[in-house]
């Protein structure tokens, strides 16, 4: 499979994909989630839904969408409802069974930061801020973090606490909250519920997760390695892509 | 109570309606961003404002980079999927080409604030912000614990513009306003101002009732102008589609102070019509 050659980018919003399990309803955040959302869609979970907090529930586009409010996501929307019912009814609500999230940085107890780096009132890096994460967040089934492996992301503790992380349900059926990189799947310990590795995507070594965390890893008992890309995922991911281009 | 002469020019409603220091909202989520009205602001001079969006996009930074805003309350500062607002980033980060006062939430608090001001309620109340750092810097968020359960939640000040500006694809003669669409916090953010002016892709003779659509009539609002591509290079449904290039585009014009300026000088401060041409809806 080695041949495919995919980027780490690649691997990462598959694996993101991946864990989408079919069925489900899924808040699409901006950036690499909306990706991986609508790549699902197309691979192992045709039947999600996918709502965006732009108001768009039941959304089906045709492209991949830049933005989260874009025509193409409300033109073929189940319904389409204002941002206070959006947030208000239906994820305040409840009836969120994913929330699908990128981030800035994140620490080991997945508590995640979209606001600033540095101090809040003299920032060294302004970021976009909340949006609508704090409430996906809290609101939420579950919840998948997409974000970059790195030491400026993976921190002992975050510089702003925009969303809150917290201990999930539902890890033991393999379908808790999760977070996924470009190196590999960390999913919240059974006993305290702070981040630890459970794979490792193909070709990347241990002691490039822990040069690349900023917490002394936690890795789990049986350690394993992601299931390598397919062909058709590729292709599937590189055409979504594309559609975004034609848009 | 009936205001009369709803339908006019822009430039003259700003003129009226908008003056320096006011407390503006600019709403549209993504769809039907009043860009136009917002340029308008600025050819006008309009400066000291404290202005309100939950997603500030390329409109905030133009306002924001040519110096004429005060304070901003907003809740996602970012050009969503390119990456940064640079000139929104450049007064925060360096204070030029001045600092900016923020009060700033997330959409489920902001959009609440807007219900709060929509129903002349003094606060919004929502499940959220707890275990998060946004209340620590903004006095407009606390904590109250429900009457009845004692579940400890979030109150939000009410937000109450002096004006709210918004983009629509249709009204009639008489100045009632039709949109469809997306629709974000635009009701909301009408009922919750003094003043209210609505800029039109078309002026009809008579609104036919769209599907998902929301009507405005003509006495909640002060103004309505007519503006087609008044929304570019955000979009009106069933009139154009979002320019994603041009978003794309924005991100080197901003990151540079003199291309910037430059850009401004040329599509905004020195023009007449909307900066951009539509991209013709599919």
């Amino acid at each position: 499979m080695s041949e495919l050659d995919p980027k780490p980018d690649e691997v990462m919003t598959i694996a993101a994909a991946r864990e989408l399990v079919d069925g489900e309803v899924v808040l699409v955040g901006v950036g690499p989630p909306n990706a991986a959302a609508n790549l699902a869609r197309r691979l192992g979970a045709p039947n999600c839904v996918l709502i965006y907090e732009s108001g768009a529930i039941g959304a089906r586009p045709q492209r991949l969408p830049l933005s989260i409010g874009d025509d193409d996501l409300a033109a073929a929307a189940q319904d389409l409802v204002s941002v206070p019912e959006m947030f208000n009814y239906w994820i305040g609500g409840g009836r969120i069974d994913v929330g699908f999230l990128g981030a800035s940085q994140i620490d080991a107890a997945g508590n995640i930061n979209t606001t600033v780096i540095g101090d809040y009132d003299a920032p060294k890096v302004r970021l976009p801020g909340a949006g609508g994460a704090p409430e996906i967040a809290a609101s939420a089934g579950r919840v998948i973090v997409m974000l970059r492996h790195s030491p400026r992301s993976f921190v002992a503790e975050v510089d702003f606490i925009t969303s809150v992380g917290r201990e999930l349900d539902g890890s033991e059926d393999g379908h808790g909250s999760v977070v996924i990189t470009d190196l590999g799947i960390l999913r919240p310990s059974h006993d305290d519920g702070q981040l630890e590795l459970v794979a490792l995507h193909p070709g990347v070594e241990l002691d490039e997760v822990r040069e690349a965390t900023g917490w002394p890893l936690r890795v789990r008992e049986g350690l394993e390695t992601t299931e390598p890309v397919t062909e058709r995922e590729l292709s599937e991911l590189r055409a979504l892509r594309e559609s975004a281009d034609e848009g | 109570m009936r205001k009369a002469g709803k339908v006019q020019p822009l430039p003259e409603a700003v003129a009226s309606l908008v003056e320096d220091g006011s407390f503006v909202a600019l709403e549209g989520f993504t769809h039907l961003i009043p860009f136009a009205a917002g340029h308008e602001l600025l050819r006008q001079g309009r400066q000291d404002l404290t202005l309100v969006r939950l997603t500030p996009d390329i409109l905030f930074d133009q306002l924001i980079g040519l110096g004429r805003v005060e304070r901003v309350i907003f809740s996602y500062g970012g050009n969503p999927g390119v990456g940064s607002l640079h000139r929104f980033r450049d007064a925060i980060e360096n204070g030029w080409p001045r600092p900016i006062e923020l009060r700033e939430h997330s959409h489920a608090g902001l959009a609440n604030a807007y219900v709060a001001g929509a129903s002349h309620l003094p606060f919004g109340v929502l499940r959220g912000y707890a275990g998060t750092d946004l209340p620590k810097h903004n006095d407009d968020i606390a904590f109250i614990d429900c009457p009845f359960t004692g579940q400890r939640l979030s109150a939000v000040r009410a937000v109450n513009p002096d004006v709210a500006i918004i983009h629509a694809q249709q009204a009639d003669r008489q100045g009632n306003v039709q949109l469809w669409g997306l629709s974000g916090v635009q009701k909301e953010a009408v009922l919750a101002s003094k003043r209210a002016i609505v800029t039109v892709e078309e002026i009809v003779d008579e609104l036919v009732a769209k599907p998902r659509a929301i009507v405005l009539p003509s006495w909640v609002l002060d103004a309505v102008c007519h503006v087609p591509n008044g929304s570019w290079p955000s979009y009106a449904a069933d009139f154009s589609v979002r320019d994603n290039s041009f978003y794309e585009e924005w991100d080197p014009i901003a990151r540079d102070r003199d291309r910037f300026k430059q850009w401004m000088e040329d599509n905004v401060l020195n023009a007449t019509a909307p900066a951009g041409s539509p991209v013709p809806a599919r």
